[in-house]
């Protein structure tokens, strides 16, 4: 008893979890069913932590076509066609690894999009990193953008978007979230239960090797900690090539119409895989794993089961069209196996060359893991570190240029040029041309707008407010350039739940999501969460990661957020209240604290439609949002963008009570920065604040009053190569 | 007038290739690695990607295929064939064009709308001003890791000599540091043009450009007699 108490805790099951499994098995589980018990019972996998609380987000609406539990989302885009996305972590693999972490992060995400039969059209990534001056944060950036860049690029699916922001708290715990977007005819799209007794189950792809063992139970679901060198072997190796071939072959099938079901092989390998099917489908699998393609033939039963090589996929297909599966496999040179069949048992059996070396019920395996409350407690105070970077006498030319360099609101062209941002033919707005991405969709003749944002800091100030703030961001990127929001997905990057300040920060988080999303209207259509994020200094930033996904008539009307014309007015939309609480200049200065003031969802949802309407009218020349680093920087960013100045006066927002500095650098919600004709900006409401035009930055704002080059303003924003290829220590 | 578009496993732009051939107002159809048989097909699309994963070195494992093969002989029997980024190295590497696509000087993948400069030779629709041919300027978006155009002096000069280079990144854009600014060449007998740059992305006024018309165009009319 004593030896197998010190193997399942190595496997990360507690002694109360282990007996319940005793309980339910009516004996101890072998070593083959421990090791499959632990997979599926981890957090990543039963979301033990966290199911209680997601139980509280909005997941209905008109336009879902398929909901949280599949493989990804989708939402119906008209003329038959759904879009299907969804965002997913890949943070300690890529912590410990950045290439293969990130590059196997988009692998697995792409695979979620086309085991639903979507056809991949883009990938937007959100990363996270501690300060640029620590090497370790520069290794992993370079580590992360070139593996992002590899396997998409490689693959021909465009990257449209994304954000990148550095904080010490991410020092020891990067964050790498991969978000992908599909497109599917809604009668060719397939979900991921089994059906049919006696229907054949099929492995396709890759062979299975000793890669990734454990990711999921010993990475995905413990604090990191030193010695993780020795878990490098659990990190997955990536093979864009074989995925490509997959694809295809996975598309073809199901166009036509050979398969029941489909599912990929992500975390936790062939167990998940098998044990979801069956779960969803309510029915038993037998597998035998010596039917399974091996890249090391010494493999033990175990090991095959929970091997997490990558580009494999599992299908169900019908008795008399297993021949014709396996002739388009063989068309796509990629690999397939007969490997099971489905079964009335209820029970997961697991054989060798026949003989039974493993079986549990379906419902002990997929649903039995306990879920636990959480038992939060509000931190008392700031619980992270802030060291102060900015002079307190700077002068405000000083403070716009510190904040245009920070890297986390520099530019981020030297990693966006690293990927394929056009293959497709879909791109109408390219990173940073615009607030969000912009996708045509001749299928169903109108487009697609997706944003992807979370600011930690903000979240850490006010994990509710915070999280509020990051769906509103989203719905404001989606407004700028005319969509209205369809769908919402999410990925939840928190500290260990099991000690009280993240399991708090969580708990807050998806209150704030559940609330924002309410009153948006947005339904949640999938998501992920990834907990344990914690390096020996703390948990980091509570990280809440919202990609939105928007509809508009007519892409060749997205705006711009560059200003375009001389003599344009420039205008203020919008119900926005800037404070410097949990800003970029707070942080520079080494003041972060708690507390963040309450954004009026509302209200900016009816900005959002109001902006979203004068987009689509043609009425406008530009619009942005105004996000970190406040209105100084969005103005800088639109003159920077078009290659003009502007002149304008912030006595506005002085009028509204905001001291010169809380109008420059505050920020929140609620703030579009439009230029255009004036007669339209009046008409809309908006409060005009100036005009476009000359080579300078000028503006009026009291004894904070200041004019910058537009051309130096841009070098100190285009900072971040300089900053991320930097040698030295 | 229709074209092929090559597919290996490992293609990324066959299809964006393919509509761009149908926007230039010509047919088109997928030519799959496997075949052979080119007959009905008036001009080659050797499309970008990373055909066979690009395994060994970028292009060397695609000129081994039937459809290359094929290809082959049709650039041999003088039928225009247009090679665009793994496509072009495919061509190199099958030694239908010279010079050979290095690592990028920045050792990074780029990804960059940019001017390329129609240079004389390939521009059969140069407007005159002056009696003297205006080499047109053309926005074209590259992408690629491996694109840095290199081949000895001497073949350098002998290409310059002969009006073998088509396009040129326009001065002070090019991304790879390819010898000369050369972004793209063509054979002896001017009917297999290779170019580093995506012409089939740049064919649509809603993704930003629709310069990349005039390769596919100006490739259709280079045919020559064998």
């Amino acid at each position: 008893m004593t030896v197998e108490l010190a193997k399942h805790r190595e496997l990360g099951l507690t002694d109360s979890e282990f007996e319940l499994i005793v309980e339910k098995l009516g004996r101890e589980p072998n070593d083959v069913e421990l090791a499959m018990f632990s997979l599926l019972w981890s957090e990543h996998c039963a979301y033990k932590h966290s199911r209680k609380l997601l139980r509280r987000l909005p997941t209905e609406g008109e336009r879902v076509v398929m909901g949280p539990g599949e493989n990804a989302g989708a939402v119906d885009i008209g003329n038959g066609h759904a879009i299907a996305f969804k965002v997913e972590s890949h943070n300690h693999p890529s912590a410990v690894e950045p290439f293969q972490g990130a590059a196997t992060g988009v692998g697995g995400i792409l695979r979620d999009v086309f085991a639903i039969g979507a056809r991949p059209i883009a990938i937007l990534d959100s990363l996270r990193f501690g300060e640029l001056d620590s090497v370790r944060s520069r290794h992993l950036l370079d580590g992360a953008v070139r593996g992002i860049g590899h396997y998409g690029n490689s693959i021909g699916v465009p990257n449209v978007g994304g954000e990148i922001y550095f904080e010490a708290p991410y020092e020891h715990n990067c964050l790498v979230n991969a978000m992908c977007l599909g497109i599917a005819k809604q009668a060719d799209m397939v979900r991921a239960a089994a059906a049919g007794v006696g229907n054949v189950v099929v492995l396709m792809g890759a062979s299975t090797g000793r890669d990734g063992i454990g990711g999921a139970s010993v990475l995905a679901s413990a604090e990191l900690g030193e010695g993780d060198e020795a878990k490098r072997p659990t990190v997955q190796i990536g093979d864009p090539f074989e995925e490509s071939k997959v694809l295809e072959c996975c598309l073809e099938l199901l166009g036509k119409g050979l398969l029941v079901s489909l599912q990929d092989l992500g975390a936790a390998g062939l167990t998940s895989s098998a044990g979801e099917m069956a779960s969803a489908g309510g029915v038993g699998i037998d597998l035998d794993v010596a039917l399974v393609p091996l890249r090391e033939a010494d493999m033990e039963p175990f090991e095959i089961m929970v091997s997490e090589s990558q580009e494999r996929m599992l299908a169900v297909v019908a008795p008399d069209k297993v021949a014709a599966v396996l002739a388009v496999c063989e068309k796509w040179q990629t690999g397939s196996a007969e490997i099971g069949v489905v079964t009335d048992s209820g029970q997961i059996r697991i054989l060798r060359n026949g003989d039974l070396v493993g079986e549990m019920p379906v419902e002990a395996l997929v649903d039995g893991c306990p879920l636990y409350d959480l038992e939060p407690a509000e931190p008392q105070g700031w619980m992270y570190g802030n060291r102060a970077t900015l002079r307190e006498d700077a002068t405000s030319e000083e403070t716009l240029l510190a904040l245009l360099a920070s890297p986390s609101i520099a530019s981020k062209r030297w990693a966006f040029e690293q990927y394929d941002s056009v293959v497709g033919s879909r791109t109408v707005r390219r990173p940073e041309s615009a607030d969000a991405a912009v996708l045509q969709i001749p299928e169903a003749g109108n487009a697609i707008a997706v944003s992807i944002d979370g600011n930690g800091r903000r979240v850490a100030c006010d994990p509710y407010a915070g999280t509020i703030e990051a769906v509103l961001e989203c719905a404001q990127n989606l407004a700028c350039v005319g969509a209205e929001p369809l769908g919402l997905t999410n990925c939840l990057n928190f500290g260990n739940p099991e000690k009280p300040a993240p399991a708090w920060q969580l708990d807050q988080a998806v209150s704030g999501l559940a609330e924002a999303c309410e009153q948006l209207g947005v339904p949640v259509v999938g998501g992920n969460v990834s907990l344990y994020n914690e390096g020996p200094e703390g948990p980091i930033y509570p990280t809440p990661v919202v990609g939105m996904v928007g509809e508009l008539p007519d892409p060749a009307r997205a705006c711009g957020s560059a200003f375009l014309r001389e003599t344009d007015a420039i205008a203020l939309l919008g119900p926005f209240e800037p404070s410097l609480a949990g800003s970029e200049l707070t942080k520079l200065r080494g003041e972060l604290d708690v507390g963040l003031p309450r954004s009026d969802v509302t209200a900016v949802t009816a900005a959002c439609a109001t902006v979203r309407d004068a987009v689509r009218a043609g009425k406008l020349s530009s619009v942005h949002d105004v996000s970190d680093g406040g209105l100084a920087c969005a103005l800088a960013e639109s003159a920077i963008g078009g290659g003009i100045g502007c002149q304008v006066d912030l006595q506005p927002l002085r009028e509204r009570g905001c001291s010169p500095e809380e109008a420059l650098f505050g920020e929140g919600s609620g703030g579009f920065l439009l230029s255009g004709d004036r007669e339209a900006l009046n008409a809309l409401g908006a409060t005009l604040i100036g005009e476009v035009g000359g080579s300078t930055i000028e503006v009026a704002a009291g004894d904070r009053s200041f004019t910058v080059g537009v051309g130096t303003a841009e070098s100190a924003w285009l900072s971040l190569s300089s900053q991320a290829e930097h040698d030295g220590a | 007038m229709r074209w092929g578009v090559l597919q290996f496993p490992g293609s990324c732009d066959e299809r964006d290739a393919l509509a761009a051939c149908e926007r230039s107002g010509a047919e088109a159809r997928l030519v799959w690695h496997e075949e052979r048989d080119l007959a009905g097909i008036d001009a080659i699309v050797v499309p970008g990607g990373f055909s066979y994963g690009d395994y060994l070195r970028a292009g060397a494992i695609a000129r081994f295929s039937p459809a290359m093969e094929a290809v082959g002989e049709f650039a041999a029997s003088g039928g225009p064939v247009l090679g665009i980024c793994n496509g072009f190295q495919v061509l190199c590497e099958a030694g239908l064009l010279p010079g050979a696509l290095l690592l990028n000087e920045s050792m990074r993948f780029t990804c960059r709308q940019l001017d390329l400069v129609e240079e004389s030779s390939i521009d059969a629709f140069a407007p005159e001003k002056g009696g003297q041919s205006i080499k047109r300027h053309l926005s074209i978006p590259a992408k690629h890791g491996e694109g840095r155009y290199y081949a000895p002096d001497d073949v350098l000069d002998t290409l310059e000599e002969n009006g073998r280079v088509a396009y040129r990144y326009a001065p002070g854009q090019n991304p790879n540091g390819s010898a000369r600014d050369i972004a793209g060449v063509r054979n002896e007998a001017g009917n297999v043009v290779g170019l580093m740059p995506h012409p089939e992305h740049a064919v649509d006024p809603l993704t930003g450009s629709t310069d990349g018309l005039r390769v596919f165009e100006a490739v259709a009319a280079a045919g020559v007699a064998a």
